[in-house]
This record gives C-alpha cells, sequence and structure tokens, in this order.
C-alpha cells in the first residue's frame, strides 16, 4: 500500500506504508546506528519525533522480549529503506512489522532515506508527517506545518511513570558486560527520576552495586529526600528540556544535599538547574558512532547518543563547573562535573543500548561517589 | 601523543607475488603506509620481490628493494640502511612470517631495529595456536574445542577425543593453506599429515567443527593510548566451512541484534588488547551457532589483510594509512577523517548502502580439480559491488564477475545440470516444470548441500524447483535472511517474465532497484540490451550515483567516492574540466591481475600531472585503482557496458582509456565508441585488425612477416580438417580471450577431440583459432610505446622456457641472453613497423617465436600486456604513465623518450604458480596460463638474476643434494649438457632407466630408480623421504594418470622444486655457478636508476 512522507518544508517522498496503516506527524530526525531498532523504537526519549534509520536494511533480525528499552515503542513514526519480512535470529519473537503494527506505529519504508537524511543535515530537523490514508501532498505539507512543534513542550510528562517502583533485574542474560559484577560490592539506595528512563540504565546501576527507586518526573526534592536516597540519578527523556521546570527545580534543590548522575535529559536538566542554557542542535546526535573524549584521561570511547537539544558550554559558571568530555565531531559539550558538590553528568549514553560498551566506566564512577564521595 | 621523533628511518616489508590468499591488497596497503609515513617525514626503505605493484615504484618509498623476500636478503638491506624501525603488517603473512623469522634470528637485535605495529610476542601470540587458545581462555572467551598436534597419531587421538568432524589448521601458513575438514580417521591422516608439512612449525591445530555456523569478521584498530574502533563488521553469507576469501560476504552484519553485535566488539577489544597489537588495524574472526548465540573466537590476524581492504573499500576508512600512522605514535584522535576533513579518524564508520564481495574462481584452468569449497582457499580474486541493498549489491556484483554472466542468471547463460535455459521460452518452461521433476529437486538438493562456486546459481534454481527458503536453509546452512533476498530476486524475475519489464515503468524501476542488469531485462523482454537501455531513459528510469563518507550522509563528504543506484538524488557534480576515464580490469583471475591495475594507476596519476580530471572505474577492492586517492573521482562500478555508460552519461567524459586495464575493458570498446564516446589512443579499427585473424594476416603479409601457418574454425569438425590441412603439432586457441584460457597444443587428432570443446566454448560466437605449433622455438616478448608517429621499443623479452608456454607463465629475460644483436634489431624493427601500421598510440605488445634463426610473429596485443610493470622498473621509464600522456596528445619527443634503453643489468620475471592449493593438479606449463603472479630477480650477472628470481618465486635452489633428472625423448638430445652441468656442480644425479641409459652413452653415470610403475622403492618414495633436492621433468604428453605427472604433483606437495624444461635447468645451472662465485648483493631501484644507461648500440650483452 502505497505511503507519503511529507516535510514542512515541502519535500515528499512517495513510499511504502508497513506497520499500522495510518497517519502520523513529529518531528523527523535520522540515527545512524547499523544495528538496535528495537532498542530505538522503545526509547521514550524518542517521544514526538519520527525515527529515519540510515541504514537501508531493517528488522532483519526481528523482535524479542528482552531487548526493549521500556514497555513500549515511542516513536512517533518509522522510516526505513526496505524492511525484512523474514526475521532471522535465535531470539526473534516477532516480525517488526507485527510488533508496530501491535502498537499502531506508522512506519514508511521504500524511499530514498539518504535523500531525506542529507536534507535534515542540511536544513536542519524537520516537522513531519507520513500518511497511508491520506495521498494529497499538498494537504499532508499542510498537516505537516500545522503539526506541534516539541521546542518549548514539556514531553516528560507523557512519557515518566505514574507510580514509583523498585527495579531489580540485572542485566539480561547472556549480554552481562563487563562480565565481572559488582555483586560483592556493598549496595548502595539511589532514586532515579523518571523522565523516560531506558531500562538498561536501571539494569546498569543494579549491576554496578545499586538498589533502584524509580520515581515520577514531577517527584519534589523534598520527597525525594524523604525517601533517604544515598544519591539520585536524573534520567534521560524526550523533548525540550527548558519547559520541564520541575525537573530542573528539583534538581537545583538537591544539589549538594545528596550525590547526583544524570544522564542526556539528565545532563542538560544539571545545565539549566546550574543557570546554564541549552539550545538545539541542527539535526542533532544520534547513532552508536558518536567519538567522546574524555578530557581527564585524554581516551577516546565511542558512544551511544540521542538528543536534539545541548548544554551551552558559554552559559555555565566557570568557577562551580569544569567540562569533563567533549564531542570529537563538533566539539560540544558532552559531560560536566560540579568542582565543589558530588554532581556529574554526560550527555550520551553509558548505558548504551544500543551502542558501544566504553563508557561503562561512568557507572563505577557515579558508584564511587555514592560510596566514598570520590567523582 | 605526537609522533615519535626517535625513529627517522622504516623498513617496510611487502607481500612478494600474487598467490592465492595474498594479492594486490597489500600493494595497496603498502602504498599507503610507504605514503603515510614519508608524509610525516620518515625515510621509508622497501623490500618487495614483486615489480608490478606501485609500492615498488621508485617514487614511492626513498630505498626501493625489489629483492626476494628472505631473511638473507632482509639482513643485508638492513646492513646497507640501517633502518631505526620495521614495520611488518603491510606485506601481508609473508611480511610478518619474514619478520618473525628474521627476529628469532636475532638480526632486528643485531642492528638495533624496533618492530613497530606490532612486537614480535604478539604475533607469537595470534598466529601460535596453543598460545593464542590460552590467551582467549585468560580473557574468559569461548574458542572451539582443539589441541595441537605435532604428529599424525596425535592428531588421530586428539579427533577422537573432540569428535568428528574436526577441522585440521597448520599453524604459519597463508591463506589456510594444507586446512582441511576431516569427517573420518582416513581424511584426517592424510590432511594432518599435510598440514604437518605447511606449517613452517610443524604444527596443527585439531579442532571442533563449527562447520555451518554463521561466520563474522571485525575490522578493528587501536591506538598506543588503547583507543579501539571497530571499522567494519562482515557477515559471511557462505556459512563456517567455507574460507572467508572464499565466501560471499556482505558487509555490514545483517542478522545480530545490537547486544550481539556489542558483544563481538567487546570480544574483539579482548582479543586485540590481550593478544597485544599496540598500534594498527587487526582483523578477527568470530562464529556464531544458529540456534543458541553461543559465541566464538575463530582467530585474529594481528596485520592489514584482504578483510581490511575490503572493509576499507566497503567504508571509504583507510585502515592502512591510519595503521601506519599509529605506528608512529600517534592516536586516532589526532589523525583527521580524510573524507569528513572536520571529524577525526577516532570514530567507527557507519555505512547505509549494502556491499557484496563475491570471490573469482579459476577452477576451469586447472584440469581435474576438486572444485568443492573448504576451509582453504581457492579463488584468485574478488569483486565488490555495492547498492542500496543486498539484492543490488549481489546482482551488481555477479556481473562485475567477469564470469559472462548478467546477475544473478535470468541472462540466457543459466545452465543446470548441463540444461541450457538460452531463451525465455526455455526459462519459462523450466520454472513451470522443475518442481514437478522430483529427480531433478533431488539432484538440486544434492548439489547445494556442498559448497562450490556455482552453488549461488543452484540456490536460484532451487527455488525455481520449489523449495522454499527455510527447506534451502536447512539444507545449505546459508541464512534464511540471505535466502529470503534471492527469494525476493526470483519472485520479482518471474513478474518480469510475465510482464516484459520494459512496458510499465514502477516495475522497471523495481527491477533496477534490484539490481537487474538491462541484459537481464531484455532476456525476459526477449529484446536488445540497447532497447532496454533506450525504453528506460525515456521513461526516466537512470541511474543516481550516491557516496561512499563513512558517515551515513551525517556530515558533509569532500571525497569524491561513488556508486549507483536507482533512487531520487544524484550526488555527482560533474566539474566543466577536461577529463579522463579509465577503466580498470575488474577482479583478478589469471591472466588478468594487478599488472593491469598498476597501469591504470599510473594512467591516473599522469594525467593529473597533465591538469585532467581522472575518473577511475573498477570493481576490485584489493587494488590501488580503487584506492580513492588514486584518482580525482572513482566509481566503485562493475566493469559491464551499461555501468560504464551511465556514468559516461553523467560525467560525460572527454575520452575514455581502455588499454591499460586488460581484456576487460578493451572487450568494451566497440561498445563504448558506438554509444558515441570517444576512445582515447589506438583506434577501435586497430584494435579490430588485431584481434581479426583475417586482417591480421594481411596486415602481416604487407609488412613481410612470417607467421605459422593458421586457420580458423567455427565447429569442430571444421577444426579436424583444419589441423589436417595445417599439420600437427597445432596450437588451437579461441579468440578474444586472456590468459590462454582453453589452448593448448596438440599432437593428433585423438588430442584434438579432447580439447576443441572447450576452445568453441570460450570462443563465445567467434571462431575458434589454429596455428601450426613451432617445436623448440624461442619464445620472445616485444613491449612498444607510441604517438601514433613515433615508435619506441620498451623491451625485448627473451622467454627462458621454449616456445609452448604461455607468456604470462614463462620466465623471461631482460635483455635477451641468447638472441644474437642482429635478431634483436631485427625484432626492434619489425614492431615498429607493426605499430606505424596500426597507428599505435599508447602501448603494444607483440609475441615471435624465432626458429631456426627465422621470425615468427605470433600476435599482436595493442593494448598494455602483463610485462608493463616489468620492463618498466627494469629500464627505469615509466611506460604505462606515458602511454597516458601520448594518448591525450603529448609526443614521445616532448615527453623526453627518444631512444631505446638497455640497462646494464638482468633482470629476470619469474611466475609464481598455486599448485599447492590444487593438489593433484598436473604442474607442466602449457599455452594455458596458469600462475597467478610474477616475481623479478635484478643483477648484473644473468645467472645470479635468474637465481634472485628463482629464490623470490619460493623455489629455492637447492645448493647441493640429489637432482632427480627424467626427460621426455625429444629432450634427449639436450640433456647431457644439463647433466654435465649438474655434476660439475657437485650435484647427485638420479633418474629413471631411460635418462640414465642415454647419459651413460655420453659417459655420465647417474643413480637409477623406479618409476613408479616399476614397483618400490621408485622415485616416490624417495620425494617422501625427502631424498630428492630439485627434479627436472619434462613432460612427454598430458593427463593426469601419467606416471610423471604424479611425481610432478608429489613434489609439489612435498615442496620440491621442480623444473619442466631443459631451458630452464640449463638456467639454474648458470644460477648455481655465478651464486657460488659471487654470492648475493642488493642493490636498491634508485640506486641501479642513479646512473641512467640509454643506447641501442650494446644490445648484446
Amino acid at each position: 500500500m502505497e505511503a507519503i512522507l511529507a516535510l514542512e518544508d515541502g519535500l515528499v517522498f512517495r513510499g511504502e506504508s508497513f506497520g499500522h496503516i495510518g497517519e502520523t506527524c513529529g518531528e523527523i530526525v535520522f540515527n545512524t546506528s547499523l544495528s538496535g531498532y528495537q532498542e530505538i523504537l522503545t526509547d521514550p526519549s524518542y517521544k514526538g519525533q519520527m525515527v529515519t534509520m540510515t541504514y537501508p536494511h531493517i528488522g532483519n533480525y526481528g523482535i524479542n522480549e528482552a531487548d526493549s528499552e521500556s514497555r513500549r515503542p515511542w516513536v512517533e513514526g518509522f522510516i526505513v529503506k526496505e524492511v525484512s519480512p523474514v526475521t532471522s535470529n535465535w531470539r526473534a519473537q516477532m516480525s517488526l512489522g507485527d510488533y508496530l503494527r501491535k502498537y499502531k506505529i506508522v512506519g514508511i519504508q521504500g524511499i530514498d532515506t539518504r535523500k531525506l537524511v542529507k536534507h535534515l543535515r542540511d536544513f536542519g530537523a524537520k516537522k513531519g508527517i507520513i500518511s497511508a490514508t491520506d495521498l494529497d501532498e499538498k494537504r499532508l505539507i499542510k498537516k505537516a506545518k500545522d503539526s506541534p512543534s516539541i521546542v518549548g513542550v514539556d514531553l516528560v510528562k507523557e512519557v515518566t511513570t505514574e507510580k514509583p517502583y523498585d527495579f531489580n533485574e540485572g542485566l539480561i542474560e547472556g549480554f552481562a558486560w563487563p562480565d565481572r559484577t559488582a555483586c560483592s560490592k556493598k549496595q548502595h539506595f539511589v532514586v532515579c527520576v523518571d523522565s523516560g528512563i531506558k531500562y538498561n540504565i536501571l539494569r546498569k546501576l543494579n549491576q554496578h552495586g545499586f538498589k533502584v527507586k524509580v520515581v515520577p518526573a514531577h517527584t519534589t526534592a523534598k520527597q525525594i529526600l524523604g525517601l533517604k536516597p544515598e544519591g539520585v540519578f536524573y534520567s534521560n527523556g524526550p523533548g525540550d528540556p527548558e519547559p520541564v521546570t520541575y525537573l530542573w527545580g528539583s534538581m537545583r534543590e538537591l544539589i549538594g544535599k545528596v550525590p547526583i548522575f544524570g544522564i542526556c535529559l539528565g545532563h542538560q536538566m544539571l545545565g539549566l538547574a546550574l543557570g546554564g542554557k541549552t539550545f538545539k542542535l541542527k539535526f542533532g546526535h544520534r547513532g552508536g558512532n558518536h567519538p567522546v573524549m574524555d578530557l581527564k584521561t585524554k581516551r577516546v570511547e565511542i558512544t551511544s547518543q540521542n538528543h536534539g537539544f545541548c548544554v551551552d558550554d558559554k552559559t555555565l559558571p566557570k568557577d562551580e563547573i569544569e567540562v569533563t568530555h567533549i564531542n570529537l565531531n563538533d566539539k560540544t559539550v558532552e559531560g560536566i562535573r560540579h568542582k565543589k558538590h558530588p554532581v556529574f553528568s554526560v550527555q550520551y549514553h553509558p548505558e548504551n543500548s544500543p551502542g558501544p560498551h566504553d563508557s561503562d566506566y561512568l557507572f563505577s564512577r557515579f558508584y564511587a561517589m555514592v560510596d566514598h564521595g570520590v567523582w | 601523543m605526537p609522533k615519535r621523533t626517535d625513529i627517522k628511518k622504516i623498513l617496510i616489508i611487502g607481500s612478494g607475488p600474487i598467490i592465492i590468499g595474498q594479492a594486490c591488497e597489500f600493494d595497496y596497503s603498502g602504498t599507503q603506509a610507504c605514503k603515510a609515513l614519508r608524509e610525516e617525514g620518515y625515510e621509508v626503505v622497501l623490500i618487495n620481490s614483486n615489480p608490478a605493484t606501485i609500492m615498488t615504484d621508485p617514487d614511492v618509498a626513498n630505498r626501493t628493494y625489489i629483492e626476494p623476500i628472505t631473511t638473507d636478503v632482509l639482513e643485508k638491506i638492513i646492513e646497507r640502511e640501517r633502518p631505526d624501525a620495521c614495520l611488518p603488517t603491510m606485506g601481508g603473512q609473508t611480511g610478518l612470517n619474514t619478520a618473525v623469522e628474521a627476529y628469532e634470528k636475532g638480526i632486528f637485535t643485531k642492528y638495533g631495529v624496533e618492530l613497530i605495529g606490532v612486537k614480535y610476542e604478539a604475533v607469537k601470540k595470534a598466529e601460535d595456536r596453543e598460545e593464542f587458545k590460552q590467551a582467549m581462555q585468560r580473557v574468559g572467551l569461548d574458542l572451539p574445542k582443539s589441541a595441537c598436534a605435532y604428529s599424525v597419531d596425535e592428531a588421530v587421538k586428539i579427533a577422537e577425543h573432540i569428535g568428528y568432524p574436526v577441522i585440521v589448521r597448520p599453524s604459519f601458513t597463508l591463506g589456510g593453506s594444507g586446512s582441511g575438514i576431516c569427517f573420518d580417521r582416513e581424511k584426517l591422516e592424510r590432511v594432518a599429515r599435510l598440514g604437518l608439512e605447511y606449517s613452517i612449525v610443524n604444527e596443527v591445530l585439531v579442532e571442533e567443527s563449527v562447520l555451518g555456523w554463521k561466520e563474522f569478521e571485525l575490522e578493528v584498530m587501536r591506538d598506543c593510548k588503547d583507543n579501539f574502533v571497530v571499522i567494519c563488521s562482515i557477515e559471511n553469507f557462505d556459512p563456517m566451512g567455507v574460507h572467508t576469501g572464499d565466501s560471499i560476504t556482505v558487509a555490514p552484519a545483517q542478522t545480530l541484534t545490537d547486544k550481539e553485535y556489542q558483544r563481538m566488539r567487546d570480544a574483539a577489544r579482548k582479543v586485540i588488547s590481550e593478544i597485544g597489537v599496540e598500534t594498527g588495524g587487526s582483523n578477527i574472526q568470530f562464529a556464531v551457532h544458529p540456534e543458541t548465540g553461543r559465541m566464538v573466537v575463530i582467530e585474529m590476524n594481528p596485520r592489514v589483510s584482504r578483510s581490511s581492504a575490503l572493509a576499507s573499500k566497503a567504508t571509504g576508512f583507510p585502515i592502512a594509512k591510519f595503521a601506519a600512522k599509529l605506528a608512529v605514535g600517534f592516536t586516532l584522535d589526532e589523525i583527521p577523517n580524510d573524507i569528513t576533513k572536520y571529524t577525526p579518524a577516532g570514530f567507527e564508520p557507519t555505512i547505509d548502502y549494502c556491499v557484496v564481495k563475491i570471490p573469482r574462481f579459476a577452477f576451469e584452468k586447472f584440469e581435474g580439480v576438486d572444485d568443492t569449497l573448504t576451509t582453504q582457499m581457492k579463488s584468485v580474486g574478488e569483486t565488490m559491488a555495492i547498492g542500496r541493498t543486498f539484492k543490488e549489491a549481489l546482482q551488481k556484483g555477479l556481473r562485475g564477475l567477469e564470469i559472462k554472466r548478467s546477475g544473478l542468471g535470468g541472462d540466457g547463460r543459466d545452465q543446470v545440470f548441463g540444461e541450457k535455459l538460452e531463451t525465455r521460452e526455455t526459462l519459462i518452461r523450466f520454472i513451470q516444470d522443475a518442481p514437478k521433476n522430483l529427480r531433478l529437486r533431488e539432484q538440486i538438493k544434492t548439489y547445494i548441500s556442498v559448497p562450490k562456486a556455482d552453488r549461488i546459481f543452484y540456490l536460484k534454481y532451487a527455488f525455481y524447483a520449489g523449495f522454499s527458503a527455510q527447506e534451502i536453509s536447512d539444507v545449505t546452512k546459508i541464512d534464511i535472511w540471505f535466502l529470503e533476498q534471492i527469494r525476493q530476486i526470483v519472485e520479482l524475475e518471474r513478474e518480469l517474465l510475465n510482464v516484459g519489464a520494459i512496458r510499465e515503468s514502477p516495475l522497471l524501476k523495481k527491477a533496477k532497484q534490484y539490481g537487474f542488469s538491462d541484459a537481464q531485462l531484455a532476456f525476459y523482454s526477449e529484446t536488445e540490451e540497447s532497447l532496454v537501455r533506450k525504453a528506460r531513459k525515456e521513461k526516466g528510469v537512470e541511474a543516481v550515483f550516491k557516496l561512499v563518507d563513512t558517515c551515513a550522509a551525517e556530515f558533509k563528504a569532500y571525497t569524491p567516492y561513488f556508486y549507483s543506484t536507482y533512487e531520487e538524488e544524484d550526488e555527482t557534480i560533474p566539474s566543466g574540466k577536461k577529463k579522463v576515464m579509465i577503466l580498470g580490469g575488474g577482479p583478478n583471475r589469471i591472466g588478468q591481475g594487478i599488472e593491469f591495475d598498476y597501469c591504470c594507476v599510473h594512467a591516473a596519476f599522469a594525467l593529473k600531472e597533465l591538469g585532467y580530471e581522472t575518473i577511475m572505474v573498477n570493481s576490485n577492492p584489493e587494488t590501488v585503482s580503487t584506492d580513492y586517492d588514486t584518482s580525482d573521482k572513482l566509481f566503485f562500478e562493475p566493469l559491464t557496458l551499461e555501468d560504464v555508460l551511465n556514468i559516461a552519461d553523467r560525467e560525460k567524459p572527454t575520452g575514455l582509456i581502455v588499454q591499460l586495464g586488460g581484456q576487460t575493458p578493451l572487450n568494451l570498446s566497440q561498445g563504448l565508441e558506438r554509444a558515441g564516446l570517444k576512445i582515447l589512443g589506438t583506434s577501435a579499427k586497430s584494435i579490430d585488425i588485431a584481434e581479426d585473424r583475417k586482417k591480421f594476416k594481411e596486415l602481416l603479409h604487407q609488412i613481410d612477416l612470417k607467421q605459422p601457418t593458421s586457420d580458423t574454425a567455427f565447429t569442430a569438425e571444421e577444426a579436424y580438417e583444419v589441423a589436417k590441412k595445417i599439420g600437427y603439432p597445432v596450437l588451437i586457441r579461441p579468440s578474444y580471450v586472456l590468459g590462454g584460457r582453453a589452448m593448448e597444443i596438440v599432437y593428433d587428432l585423438e588430442q584434438l577431440k579432447k580439447y576443441i570443446r572447450q576452445a568453441v566454448e570460450a570462443s563465445d560466437k567467434n571462431p575458434v583459432l589454429i596455428d601450426k605449433f613451432l617445436e623448440d622455438a624461442i619464445e620472445v616478448d616485444v613491449d612498444l610505446i607510441g604517438d601514433g608517429h613515433e615508435f619506441i621499443v620498451g623491451g625485448v623479452l627473451e622467454h627462458i622456457e621454449e616456445a609452448g608456454v604461455h607468456s604470462g607463465d614463462a620466465a623471461m629475460s631482460l635483455p635477451p641472453f641468447s638472441l644474437s644483436e642482429k635478431l634483436v634489431l631485427e625484432l626492434i624493427e619489425k614492431t615498429k613497423q607493426l605499430a606505424r601500421e596500426l597507428h599505435i598510440v599508447g602501448l603494444m605488445n607483440v609475441q615471435y617465436a624465432i626458429k631456426d634463426g627465422e621470425i615468427y610473429c605470433l600476435e599482436v596485443n595493442p593494448r598494455a600486456s602483463r610485462t608493463v610493470p616489468f620492463v618498466s622498473k627494469a629500464i627505469g621509464v615509466p611506460l604505462a604513465k606515458l602511454a597516458a600522456k601520448v594518448m591525450v596528445g603529448k609526443t614521445l619527443k616532448e615527453l623526453g623518450l627518444t631512444k631505446e634503453i638497455v640497462p646494464k643489468h638482468f633482470s629476470i620475471k619469474e611466475s609464481v604458480f598455486p599448485f599447492v592449493k590444487f593438489p593433484g593438479v598436473d604442474i607442466i606449463l602449457s599455452p594455458e596460463m596458469k600462475s597467478t603472479g610474477e616475481v623479478m630477480g635484478i643483477d648484473e650477472d644473468f645467472g645470479l638474476a635468474f637465481y634472485k628470481s628463482q629464490q623470490a618465486a619460493y623455489s629455492d635452489i637447492p645448493p647441493t643434494g640429489n637432482v632427480f633428472l627424467s626427460v621426455k625423448d625429444a629432450d634427449k638430445k639436450k640433456v647431457a649438457r644439463v647433466a654435465k652441468g649438474l655434476e660439475e656442480l657437485g650435484y647427485h644425479i638420479i633418474s629413471t632407466r631411460g635418462t640414465a641409459a642415454h647419459l651413460k652413452q655420453h659417459g655420465i653415470e647417474t643413480e637409477m630408480v623406479n618409476k613408479l610403475i616399476e614397483g618400490h622403492p621408485h622415485i616416490g618414495d624417495k620425494i617422501r623421504a625427502k631424498e630428492i633436492a630439485l627434479i627436472i621433468n619434462t613432460p612427454t604428453g598430458k593427463g593426469p594418470m601419467l606416471d610423471e605427472a604424479k611425481i610432478r604433483s608429489l613434489a609439489v606437495s612435498f615442496r620440491v622444486p621442480c623444473i619442466t624444461t631443459l631451458n630452464a635447468a640449463q638456467a639454474v645451472i648458470s644460477a648455481v655457478a655465478s651464486f657460488r662465485k659471487k654470492g648475493i648483493s642488493v642493490s636498491s631501484l634508485q640506486e641501479r636508476q642513479g646512473s641512467k644507461p640509454s643506447r641501442t648500440e650494446q644490445l648484446h650483452v
């Protein structure tokens, strides 16, 4: 069945519908990971966005229960060159098409995804629409234009957990890495503020010696402190960080009172909580191959990234904050630490999933910070 | 970390001649390494025995030693050059093994040379099976169960413990030589014995079989700060059990979830760290059980490899160049990514297309060889194709493979167990009938269960016969995802057969996106390829070109490296400059290899110097020509008329060069000219004269040049008549082929009957040529360059073997060693006359035979010949470069080449053969070319030059020992001289009854030994007992059943040098004599060419 992808600026692609047959809007972004589409689909940070995979063959290994990063897929739409009708993997339980149909996610395939990606690269992320029900190009372009922007919108409230819960699962069997686990270490209690948290962060925290309680994003600093945590973790999440005032508000109150670690949106929250500013990148960082340098060790780690906004290092208070990591591609800030208080954060995803495991040491660093105050 | 300043001079070891398992990829990596190190201000000393390489060009390294790659020679070079460091990871297994041996002999320590890139201990750990296993166990990685054996008995014991089937792998060999799968004790004993022979440390690994598991490879790099990146993942289409060099492989990996891929990445990191490759690239192979996901490490190469060349071409990330920089202390973050310029090399490339590599085999060249694919590599080359999907890349790859196929079948050349599907009707009928034909179904099922070169086509026939992808997967263990892709191709083909593609544009576009060629579409619609093209263009279904940019379009790319596909957006930006398109040679095969790539690269360099934009088209990932640095634009495309025209349509080149890439582009010249493109250099008309027997005969007649009596035949019956008329022996050969495909000398009707069928087949629609064969003639190759008015002979090369040996296989001497000066001058004159008549603009090669002082012209090739790089190096003039300049209008005078150059030294070209990979095959030399590569020996003394060439070709002449001498009757008159020579040098001669009796008449006493048929103890026993140091055996006839063929094949198995012509034996004698007198000395190309000799007078040395 035919489907159309239309961008707000008038660019149109005709392709074939897959997954759910319907119509959907969102900001179009692209991800350059060669593998890991299941983790990408289920990453709550993609709320509000339609993801284009740059690798042309998607769906080859199907979908399995274990590899999901949350309870459901969150992308607004999925754009690929070619979906595999068969699944080839010993863990596969379902085909990608069936999975998307199950969750009513609209997809389009058979388009020149490279042309689309180049367009986004040159002209920035764009709002767009995929439709298999309306094939009128002009009307679709207008619908895309009229669709809501993600700038200035709080998307966190759409993805956060309703109720607090404890998490104690550990890593997926057969894929524990590093294999020397931290079970012999003393357990520390950490509260995770969920603004769209990925399961693998929770699994990693478990693995590195943390007892984990997940709380909704709007939980106040006072409520958090009431749980008597030894550390607080601020998670990744979707959209524009600035409108999520309650989140960086609570964080500001906690700085100095309890050790804090933030990833992705959690990192942006730290920037904002310390009085800095964030800005929207032209087309974001999304993929599993971004080189980041740890400025202290000068080592390069290949990182998993998914963010459209970025902390502006010029706006950070220099006396309090030190930039610890930078992206070697565009030299943007990838990590910061507080010089006085036990607080640090990174923009990228040390929990990987999908992506390389190079940055696992950050969880150890968090443990050390909570355990003996070194960060 | 900045580069090291404590080292200034670096020695690089090349990989020597092209052999199976080691090809152009090491010229590519070595050249990159030389350039990268010189760019950083280091002085580079290079040793490589292969003259057909770009790396041995005098301006690539500071000092270039074209000398045998042995530790003795290495020590001599080190003694002269005193390098600070040696980079051993660029020259394949040869480079690494030589470095290991030199290290163990203490040479590096003695002269204070540091090994960089990889340390000795790391090589040992990676290459020694037992050490490797222990290292992997230390870091908790899983391996197939295994143990090392040092004797056949031990191997059997281990196998019984693990359980059959087991795989036997010898330690320290190339291309998996001597490894094999053993299902029972009998096979194990055989394979283990051979394996122990092949291993330079007499060790084999007996290992749990992981046959049928999924196979993956990761290409990784690491720097001195432990930064680690994966450049490319590769998944093999053929599961474990087929050597990765013989597998169809795909990049990136297709069927791994991210969890599994990252687990593999982690394992790779552990492997490279534990082995201790401190700086540079490695390749690590894994097997994954398809049902349980169990992952085991198979092996690692602590050096750049064929796979890393493939990965470089597949991603645009130049591994060897960066590996060289890492070796001198740089870190990954300090090197900029050439393609994106503003991002660092310390990242992992990501791609937005699919890459398929397909191996090229040459089984047709080796009669009686087992063409089953095993863990021992047998392919002689490969082609790579890039498409947006696997389907597109696979079909592009198959049509680029130069096996006369236009894609995955459907081209009129499908043949199912001999049944030809030559028309649309027969194909449709076959598709209808096959599912009902139970016998055929059974036959297909059995056939595809064994991996073979043509299995890919039989997978398609299996779908025709009604098997499902799952059923095929069960039999072949090929992953269902790959089979599904083939199923989709088959399904679309059905639609194309029903509808006829050219009528309907959405279907047409879909077909092109599935990689179908115009030729296939023409077949389905029963029309002409040109009409499909026309219809396609009218409907706007045209190829677009996309960039290979390392980053899936995330960043702007600056390096113009393109592939074609059928999408919306085209990314080429054709310039308005004058530009020349150079067509390369495609995959390496016997007869067309690195020599032609060398010429194409030279053309690119030359034209760049003249300010032309150069556009390279080629499909061979091993080569220097497909390095994006070589030309201004690179199109990685199959060399078919359709694909070349697509590029030309877009780029509109001023002209095309077709005479440098071998026969492949030359065959396209008429089609290109018909399409209105300008062929530079010698005209298509002249090419036609040279290739058309009738016109050629007239030409020779005009200039009074003799030719062996000849005629043509289209059928076997005609051939019998012609042969009778001409008189036996005759030489039969197909037209328009390279490498003497199906060429044969036949002595009688019976033999003719045997060979004529394949000759007719190889000729395609052209006639078979039948020539009178001149027995005992001397053959000569002459290479010439011309600008249309002036003609200069580059070199006169005298064959060492007598006529009848293909010029690609013969050893040659430049200048001639036995011809009179008068004759040489006459040859030069005649060649110039020919060139004048043909208006040669560019290169020309002429082959002559000289019998009883008379010159006969055998063949004229109005193109670059295989000997161009050799001659260029021998005379110190870059002929291919000059040829390219001449083709765009320069005169030889302007280029400064005004007279023939005769060097002071002798240069010997010797060929290298793949017999060791094809056990049981007779090794005699014939008009059918069988060699894969060549080496060069240079010295002022003919004997020493020949000695070096033998050493370089891995057929070391033994200094003393027993020589087995047995010759055919026709050679008896010459044998006494050889025997005397051997005797004088102190060799002990052993011979069979006939030869012994003959020698006795000449007063030479020999030890007599039984022939094989005469019963034990016979010559075979002596070879097995290693009592024979050298075999001289000239063939009486042909056929694997003959006693002598068995002896020769035994010689190969036991690595006894074997000489099959008396002329070569004579050369060996002078070589040993010279060696005893003077010993070996080395000299660099730069020194030799420093004092440029240039005269015609003193031709005869």
